[in-house]
């Protein structure tokens, strides 16, 4: 009778607790938190033969961004650093030449695009042209068109653009995106200086 | 005067660590979960540019990646210096691009496809003639939606300094 009612003796978990720790020390040392981010853009659409007749744009309204095999820049016939364009980029796109755009604070300048939404930018880079350049120069440009966005979302809604959420505010967001539209353009590279 | 100094003898009674394993495996099962894998060998050395426009990749399972670079040290000897393509776990040409978008495209579902994104992971400084070659494949092969991945910069003096 003694012997039955004996128990059963307890499986030592003492180590237990080890074995987990080394467990969560593999995961860590393999865990890559690494949260993918980057610049999105749109490719246009591959045709295989070539549209006849682009709709024809006024010079004034095309912001030309020219960047060289030596990562040079060239904005409207003009070279820039890197560190001017977003400023020149936000001045074309907020010139306001036909007074038509009633929130833009631009200079209305004859020479600049009549409103943002003919303004056009168009980016042409040569094959030599380093990524991180372009890269760079891309960035700059989104920059504006954000930056003018921030504004104009602070004095229309009085909140910040950028911490809008993309569900609750989907119309401000569209509304916004509307009074800025994004509109850059890529020409197909040169091959000088390769 | 023998029951005070009985208790004097116990000493510091011994933290219960009964509880520690639940809370170890708690981590355990967090960082499980957590944890992606590198898929993918990097053959090819990487050093993404800065930005500070940037968005994040959301859904991971429709991002396809592309790679290109210098191929690392080990295998120069066999490859060469100069910048490559690298898709999946081994080097690719040109040609292969589009193969491979519409071979990915094939393994999301339907409704999914649309949403797919070609996340470009290239070298800051490859030139722009090997990257426009892969988004004119990317176009050919109907893939627009696209990423340029790039990192945030820790100030934005970094951003404009010509070393970068």
């Amino acid at each position: 009778m003694a012997r039955n009612k004996r128990a059963i003796p307890e499986i030592n978990a003492g180590s237990m607790a080890d074995i987990a720790f080394l467990l969560l020390i593999f995961y860590l040392v393999t865990t890559t938190m690494d949260t993918d981010k980057g610049i999105n853009r749109k490719l246009p659409p591959w045709d295989e033969e070539l549209v006849e007749d682009p709709p024809p744009i006024k010079e004034r309204n095309i912001f030309t961004v020219l960047v060289n095999s030596n990562d040079q820049l060239l904005v409207e016939d003009e070279y820039l650093e890197i560190s001017q364009l977003r400023e020149k980029a936000m001045e074309f796109i907020d010139n306001n030449g036909d007074g038509s755009c009633i929130y833009c604070k631009g200079f209305k300048v004859t020479t600049s695009s009549d409103n943002p939404d003919k303004a056009v930018i168009s980016l042409q880079n040569d094959r030599g042209t380093s990524y991180g350049m372009y890269v760079k120069v891309q960035n700059e440009l989104v920059a504006a068109y954000e930056d003018l966005r921030e504004k104009y979302a602070e004095e229309e809604y009085g909140k910040s653009y950028r911490g809008m959420d993309e569900e609750e505010d989907k119309d401000v967001l569209n509304e916004i995106k509307k009074a800025y539209p994004q509109k850059i353009s890529e020409a197909e590279p040169l091959n000088i200086g390769g | 005067m023998a029951v005070i100094k009985k208790k004097k003898d116990k000493g510091l009674p011994a933290v219960n660590t009964s509880a520690l394993p639940d809370i170890v495996f708690m981590l355990l099962f967090f960082f499980m979960v957590a944890t992606v894998m590198r898929e993918v060998d990097l053959k090819v050395s990487v050093n993404k540019p800065q930005a500070t426009e940037i968005q994040k990749l959301e859904r991971k399972s429709l991002v396809t990646y592309i790679y290109a670079g210098s191929p690392r040290v080990k295998f120069q000897d066999k490859f060469g210096r100069s910048p490559r393509i690298q898709l999946n776990d081994a080097f690719a040409t040109i040609d292969d691009v589009q193969a491979f978008v519409i071979q990915e495209r094939e393994t999301k579902s339907e409704e999914d496809r649309p949403m797919m994104t070609m996340s470009i992971k290239a070298d800051k400084s490859v030139k722009m003639g090997l990257i426009t070659d892969i988004k004119l494949q990317l176009r050919k092969a109907q893939a627009l939606k696209i990423n340029y991945s790039s990192l945030q910069p820790k100030n934005v003096e970094a951003l404009y300094s010509s070393e970068n």
